[in-house]
C-alpha cells in the first residue's frame, strides 16, 4: 500500500482533510474506498448544512455495504462535488484528488491538530490490515 | 417403507458415520441437554400419498367452494378469472423451486419475471417505480405509513375511516412499535395538520364507491403529508391511475390479477413511488444491466436499503416478495393485456350496475350510497344483514359482506365477471322473497 | 431456442414482444345490459399494457424458466434456507377447488374443512416445538419475527413495565435487527464466544430491567447448537425478559427436542423451509409464531379455535396486538405444510433431522482439509467454512461461488455470518443423496485447489451459466428499474 499524501489529515473512521485558502477539503480515503468495493451512492448534506467534527455527516454506499462517514472537522458546507455524485467510481478510481466530496468553510482550523498526520494514519492502516488475515 | 423424500439408505448412512467418525446419528446431537432429548412427538400416524390425497379430498369437500357456488362476496378479495396460462408457468419446477435470485448468473428466469412485473405495477399504476412485492395489501399499506414517516420526519398518520377497517388495523398494528398515533378522518373535511406524515385513502373505497381523490390531493399536500393512495387494481382497467392524480405512494392488493382466492393467502401486494423515494421504499428492486459479454440482465439492486446490509437501519425487515404470486399477476397482466383487463373491468362494471340498479328497485331495499362505483356497492336490507346472508346461504348463495356496524342494514355486494346474468337474477329473486 | 437466444433474451421484454392487436385469452360477451359509463373525467385514456398472444405467452415463459437454477435441477445448498425438495402432491392438493377458490370472508360455516385444517395445524406446530398456541397470521419468517417481538411488547406493557432494548447475537440475520427497529425497541448485539456460543459474560453484562428479550437462532447461524442454552435462558428469564427463538433451523431439530423444553417463550418457523412449501424464486411462505400460555392472550387475530359443538370459529385473542395481514394468514401454504406432516409423521420428522445433520456432518468431515473450519465442533443441519485460506492466495469466496456454477452446483449462502471472514455457509437437507453430496465436494475440493493453481479461472467464472458476471455496481449507480415505451418500440 502506497503511503498516504502528506498534505492532509486523517481521522480514524477513514476521511482525509486538506487545509486550503479559508476551505477545507474532505474525502474518504484509499483504504476505505478499497474496503467498500465498488461505490454507487453519496448521501451528503447541502451547500449551507452546518457539520461538527466527529459527528455522522452522511452515508456512503457500495453495492453491498453501507458506512458512515463522519466529519473531519466543523464547519459550514460551501460544496459538494457534483461529479462525483454523478459517477461515484470517480472516488474508487481517485479518492485523493478528483474524488473529493465536500468543501468546507472550517470553523475552527485549531480541530486539525487534534487528527492524524499521514504517517500515523498508515500505521492505523497497517493493522488493521494485518488484522485481517 | 422407505421415506421417499430421504434418498439415504442404511448403507448410504452406514459409510458416512464411517468417514465422520461417529458410532451413531445420535451422537451427532450430543450438544441437546439430555433432559430435553428424544421428546416423542404426538402426531397422527404418517399416510401414504394414496391416503394422503384421500384424506386431503375430503378435507376439501368440507368447504363449499364458490367455484359451485354463487358467491357475492369482495372487501379486499376477488374472485375474477384466471386464464390456464398462469397456473402453468407458475407450476413450472423452475419457478417455483427456485430461491431468491441471490446469484444473478442462473436466475434470469425469476429475475427478468420481477423486472416485468415491476414495469407491469408502474403501468398500471402511472408511478415511477414498483417495487417486486411484498406480503399483501394491508402490510404494504403499514410500511407505506412507515415510510412517510421517514421521509417527512412527522409522527401522525391520518387515513380515511372509509379505508379497509382490516387494514386500518394492520397499520395500527405496525405503528404500535414507534407509538405512532393513528388518526381517522372523514372523506368530506379531513382534519390534517402539519403533524401527519400521510393520508391514507383507498380508491374506490371499502363500499365500493369512488372517492374525491383530486380535492384529497390538495388537502394532503396543502398539509405537507404524503398522499397515499390504495387503488383496486382491476378498476385501474378502467379508471385513472393514482400517478395521474399525485399519489406519492401507491400501494394495492395483487391478488385480483391472477392470484387464487386461497381462503386468504398467500397474495402480494403492490408498491410504487415516486422516483425521489426510491431510497426509502422497502421491498426487493430489481434493476437491468449488463454481464462482461455485454448481454442485457438482471439483478437485485438497491439492496443497501434492505435488512441484509442494513440491518436495523433497514427500510423493512422484508425478506420476501412473494415471487410465485408476482409471477401469476405478471403473466395474468400478459395475458389479459391491454385490452384484456379493460374488459374484465368493463363486465365487472356492468354486472355490478346491473345487479345494483335490479335490487334498488326491490320493495324494502336500497342504496344508502352515491356516486361512482366499480364493482361493488352497498345495499340497505329491510332485515339485519346477517339474516338475509343465512337465507340466502339456504338458497345456495353466499352473499355480500355484513357491514351494518358502519352503515344502517347495510351489505357490501360485489359483482365480477365471473357472475352470470342468471345468478345475479337469482340473487335479486332470493332478497326479494327474503324481504318480502 | 438456441442457447444464444436464450441468452439474449434479456433485452426483449413482453412489451416488445407482442404487437397491437394480439390478445391470449377470450373473453364473454357482457350477458346484462350496459350501464352508462362513468363521467370520462373519471377514466384512464391509455392502458400501456403489452399484447402477446398465448403462444407467445408460453413461449416466453417457459424459456424464462430454462435460465433459472432450482432445487428440481439441482442442488441447492444455501445454508439457513432449507432448500428441500417440494412434494408435488402437494401442489394437486393446494389447488383442489375445496381449497383454492374459497373466499376469505365466507360464512364459517361453509369452510369448516379448511378451519379444521388451520386447527389441526396450529396442534402440530404447538406440539412439535412444545409451546402452548400458534397464530398462522404472519406471511414470512420476517412477518413472524415481526409478529413476534410486538406480541412480547404487548405483553411486557400489560404488565406495567416498560423495557426499551432487545438482545440479538453477533451471528444474527439482518431481518433480526431490523425487526427490532421496526418494533420500536433499541437492538444491542452479544458477542459469540471462540466455541460459537452465546459469550455468558457479554450477555450477563448487557441483561438488565430495560431488556425485553433475547432474541436466538436454533441452531444459531454457524448451524451450532448453543451449548449455553440451559444457563441463558435462566439468565434472561431472572431479569424478567422474554427468550425468542428464530426456527428458521429448525430442520435440525425436528423430533429432537421441542423448542418450549429449552426455556423459550416464543418461535418463529417457517413453513417454507422446514415444512417444504416451495420457496418460489422469493416466496410466497408462511411464518406462524407459537408461544407459551402467558403470550397467548397477545397473538394477533383471528386463531381458530373450537366452539362447544366442535364446529370451527375464528376467535380473537383477549389482549390480541391487532392483525399483521389483512385476513387470517397464507391458507395455501398451510395446506402443503399440513400435508407434509401428515405424510410424516413422528417417525418421519426424526428421520428429517437426522439425515439433515448427517448430511451436514458428512460435508464437514470431507472439506474441512481444503477450507478453514473456524469452530472446532460437530454441526447440526449446515457448516459454516471460513475461505480465508483461499483469501491468502488471492481468491475471494465469492469466486469460489461463482465457479461452483461452473460445475453445476448452485453456490452456498456467502459472506454470512458476519462474524465469519469469507463465510460459506453450507446446509444439504436431508433431500439429497450421497451421490450428489460427494459430487459436490468432488467440486469444491477441485476448486480449493485451481484456487492455488489457476486462481484466474475462479476470479472470472462462471463461464457456463446462461449469463456470466453482471455489472451490479452500475445497476446500483444508474438504476433502471422498468422498462421504458420507447425501448420496446
Amino acid at each position: 500500500m502506497t503511503s498516504s499524501p502528506k498534505d492532509r489529515r486523517y481521522t480514524k473512521e477513514h476521511e482525509w482533510v486538506r487545509l486550503g485558502e479559508g476551505e477545507a477539503t474532505v474525502g474518504i480515503t484509499d483504504f476505505a474506498q478499497e474496503q467498500l468495493g465498488d461505490l454507487v451512492y453519496f448521501d451528503l448534506p447541502e451547500p449551507g448544512a452546518q457539520i461538527r467534527q466527529h459527528a455522522k455527516l452522511g452515508e456512503v454506499e457500495s453495492v453491498k455495504a453501507v458506512s458512515e462517514i463522519y466529519a473531519p472537522l466543523s464547519g459550514e458546507v460551501i460544496e459538494v462535488n457534483q461529479k462525483a455524485m454523478d459517477s461515484p467510481e470517480l472516488v474508487n478510481q481517485d479518492p485523493y484528488g478528483e474524488g473529493w466530496l465536500l468543501k468546507v468553510r472550517p470553523a475552527d482550523a485549531s480541530e486539525m491538530d487534534s487528527l492524524l498526520s499521514a504517517e500515523d494514519y498508515d500505521a492505523l492502516v497497517a493493522t488493521a490490515e494485518g488484522g485481517q488475515h | 417403507m422407505s421415506n421417499p423424500y430421504v434418498p439415504n439408505t442404511d448403507a448410504d448412512r452406514r459409510a458416512m458415520l464411517e468417514r465422520i467418525g461417529v458410532a451413531s446419528v445420535d451422537a451427532l446431537f450430543d450438544d441437546i441437554p439430555a433432559h430435553c432429548r428424544n421428546p416423542g412427538l404426538t402426531l397422527p400416524p404418517a399416510l401414504s400419498e394414496m391416503e394422503l390425497a384421500r384424506e386431503l379430498a375430503q378435507m376439501a369437500a368440507r368447504n363449499r367452494s364458490i367455484a359451485e357456488t354463487p358467491c357475492f362476496l369482495g372487501a379486499g378479495a376477488y374472485r375474477h378469472f384466471i386464464p390456464s396460462v398462469v397456473d402453468y408457468v407458475i407450476r413450472q419446477g423452475a419457478f417455483a423451486t427456485a430461491y431468491t435470485p441471490y446469484q444473478p448468473e442462473i436466475s434470469q428466469g425469476t429475475l427478468q419475471s420481477i423486472f416485468e412485473f415491476q414495469s407491469l405495477v408502474c403501468e398500471l399504476t402511472g408511478m415511477d417505480v414498483a417495487n417486486a412485492g411484498m406480503y399483501d395489501g394491508a402490510s404494504a399499506l403499514a410500511e407505506a405509513c412507515l415510510m412517510a414517516v421517514r421521509i417527512t420526519g412527522r409522527e401522525r398518520l391520518a387515513l380515511l375511516s372509509t379505508v379497509n377497517p382490516s387494514y386500518q388495523r394492520v397499520v395500527r398494528t405496525y405503528a404500535e412499535g414507534h407509538a405512532l398515533p393513528v388518526d381517522v378522518m372523514t372523506p368530506d373535511d379531513p382534519a390534517l395538520s402539519e403533524k401527519h406524515a400521510c393520508l391514507v385513502v383507498q380508491q374506490p373505497n371499502f363500499f365500493g364507491y369512488l372517492e374525491d381523490v383530486e380535492e384529497l390531493e390538495r388537502r394532503a399536500h396543502a398539509a405537507g403529508a404524503l398522499y397515499i393512495v390504495v387503488p383496486e387494481p382491476m378498476s385501474l382497467g378502467m379508471f385513472r391511475p393514482p400517478g395521474e392524480y399525485g399519489a406519492d405512494i401507491v400501494v394495492a392488493e395483487g391478488q385480483p390479477l391472477g392470484v387464487p382466492l386461497s381462503f386468504g393467502g398467500p397474495y402480494v401486494g403492490l408498491f410504487a413511488t415516486r422516483r425521489e423515494h426510491i431510497r426509502q421504499m422497502p421491498g426487493r428492486l430489481v434493476g437491468q444491466t449488463k454481464d462482461v459479454d455485454g448481454r442485457t440482465g438482471y439483478v437485485l439492486t438497491l439492496q443497501t436499503r434492505e435488512q441484509h446490509i442494513r440491518r436495523e437501519r433497514a427500510t423493512s425487515n422484508i425478506c420476501t416478495n412473494e415471487q410465485l404470486c408476482a409471477l401469476a399477476a405478471t403473466v395474468y397482466l400478459c395475458a389479459l393485456g391491454k385490452q384484456g383487463l379493460r374488459r374484465v373491468a368493463e363486465l365487472c362494471y356492468h354486472k355490478a350496475h346491473y345487479a345494483a340498479d335490479r335490487i334498488a328497485a326491490l320493495n324494502r331495499y336500497s342504496l344508502p350510497l352515491t356516486g361512482t362505483f366499480f364493482q361493488e356497492f352497498v345495499v340497505r336490507c329491510p332485515r339485519p344483514p346477517r339474516e338475509v346472508n343465512a337465507a340466502l346461504l339456504e338458497r345456495g348463495i353466499i352473499g355480500g359482506l355484513d357491514v351494518s356496524k358502519q352503515i344502517d342494514g347495510g351489505m357490501l355486494l360485489c359483482v365480477t365477471e365471473m357472475n352470470g346474468r342468471e345468478e345475479v337474477d337469482h340473487l335479486v329473486d332470493a332478497l326479494s322473497e327474503i324481504g318480502a | 431456442m438456441s442457447d444464444g437466444e436464450r441468452r439474449d433474451m434479456g433485452s426483449k421484454l413482453s412489451f416488445g414482444r407482442g404487437r397491437p392487436g394480439r390478445t391470449a385469452v377470450t373473453l364473454p360477451d357482457c350477458d346484462v345490459p350496459l350501464a352508462e359509463m362513468p363521467s370520462p373525467s373519471l377514466l384512464r385514456d391509455d392502458l400501456p399494457l403489452p399484447e402477446m398472444s398465448q403462444p407467445e405467452i408460453v413461449r416466453y415463459f417457459t424459456n424464462l424458466a430454462c435460465l433459472n437454477y432450482s432445487v428440481d435441477t439441482g442442488f441447492y445448498p444455501l445454508g439457513s434456507c432449507t432448500m428441500k425438495y417440494n412434494p408435488k402432491l402437494h401442489e394437486d392438493l393446494a389447488r383442489l377447488p375445496g381449497f383454492a377458490v374459497v373466499h376469505p370472508l365466507q360464512p364459517v360455516e361453509t369452510v369448516q374443512g379448511a378451519l379444521a385444517l388451520m386447527h389441526e395445524l396450529q396442534g402440530f406446530l404447538s406440539e412439535i416445538t412444545g409451546m402452548h398456541a400458534v397464530s398462522l397470521a404472519p406471511a414470512a419468517g420476517a412477518h413472524g419475527e415481526l409478529t413476534s417481538i410486538l406480541t412480547v411488547r404487548a405483553y411486557l406493557e400489560h404488565r406495567g413495565e416498560s423495557r426499551h432494548k432487545v438482545l440479538v447475537p453477533d451471528s444474527a440475520h439482518g431481518t433480526n435487527l431490523a425487526t427490532v427497529s421496526t418494533a420500536g425497541f433499541q437492538c444491542l448485539a452479544i458477542a459469540s464466544d471462540a466455541r460459537g456460543n452465546t459469550d455468558l459474560a457479554a450477555l450477563a453484562e448487557a441483561l438488565d430491567e430495560d431488556v425485553a428479550a433475547l432474541m436466538l437462532t436454533l441452531p444459531n447461524t454457524l448451524g451450532l447448537f448453543d451449548q449455553n442454552i440451559v444457563q441463558i435462558a435462566q439468565m434472561v428469564h431472572e431479569t424478567g425478559a422474554q427468550l425468542y427463538c428464530d426456527g428458521a433451523n429448525l430442520n435440525a431439530l425436528l423430533g429432537q427436542v421441542k423448542i418450549g423444553d429449552l426455556g423459550f417463550d416464543v418461535v418463529q418457523m417457517n413453513l417454507h423451509k422446514t415444512f417444504s412449501t416451495p420457496h418460489g424464486g422469493g416466496g410466497p411462505g408462511a411464518g406462524p409464531v407459537a408461544v407459551k400460555a402467558h403470550l397467548a392472550p397477545f397473538l394477533p387475530s383471528p386463531v381458530v379455535g373450537q366452539a362447544a359443538n366442535g364446529a370451527y370459529v375464528f376467535e380473537e385473542p383477549e389482549h390480541s396486538i391487532g392483525k399483521v395481514g389483512a385476513f387470517h394468514g397464507n391458507f395455501g401454504i398451510m395446506v402443503r405444510a399440513y400435508a407434509y406432516i401428515r405424510s410424516l409423521g413422528a417417525p418421519g420428522l426424526r428421520e428429517v433431522s437426522e439425515n439433515a445433520v448427517l448430511n451436514a456432518n458428512y460435508l464437514l468431515a470431507c472439506l474441512r482439509e481444503a477450507y478453514d473450519l473456524p469452530y472446532e465442533r460437530r454441526c447440526l443441519h449446515e457448516v459454516v467454512f471460513s475461505g480465508s485460506r483461499q483469501r491468502a492466495k488471492g481468491v475471494h469466496t465469492s469466486d469460489v461461488a461463482k465457479r461452483l456454477i461452473d460445475y453445476g452446483f448452485h453456490p452456498p449462502t456467502v459472506y454470512f455470518p458476519l462474524i465469519v471472514d469469507e463465510a460459506l455457509m453450507i446446509e444439504p437437507t436431508e433431500t439429497e443423496s450421497k451421490e450428489t453430496l460427494d459430487a459436490f465436494c468432488a467440486a469444491m475440493l477441485a476448486i480449493a485447489r485451481e484456487a492455488e493453481e489457476e486462481p484466474e479461472l475462479l476470479r472470472s467464472a462462471p463461464h457456463d451459466a446462461p449469463l456470466r458476471r453482471l455489472d451490479e455496481a452500475g445497476a446500483a449507480r444508474h438504476p433502471v428499474l422498468r422498462w421504458q415505451r420507447e425501448d420496446q418500440a
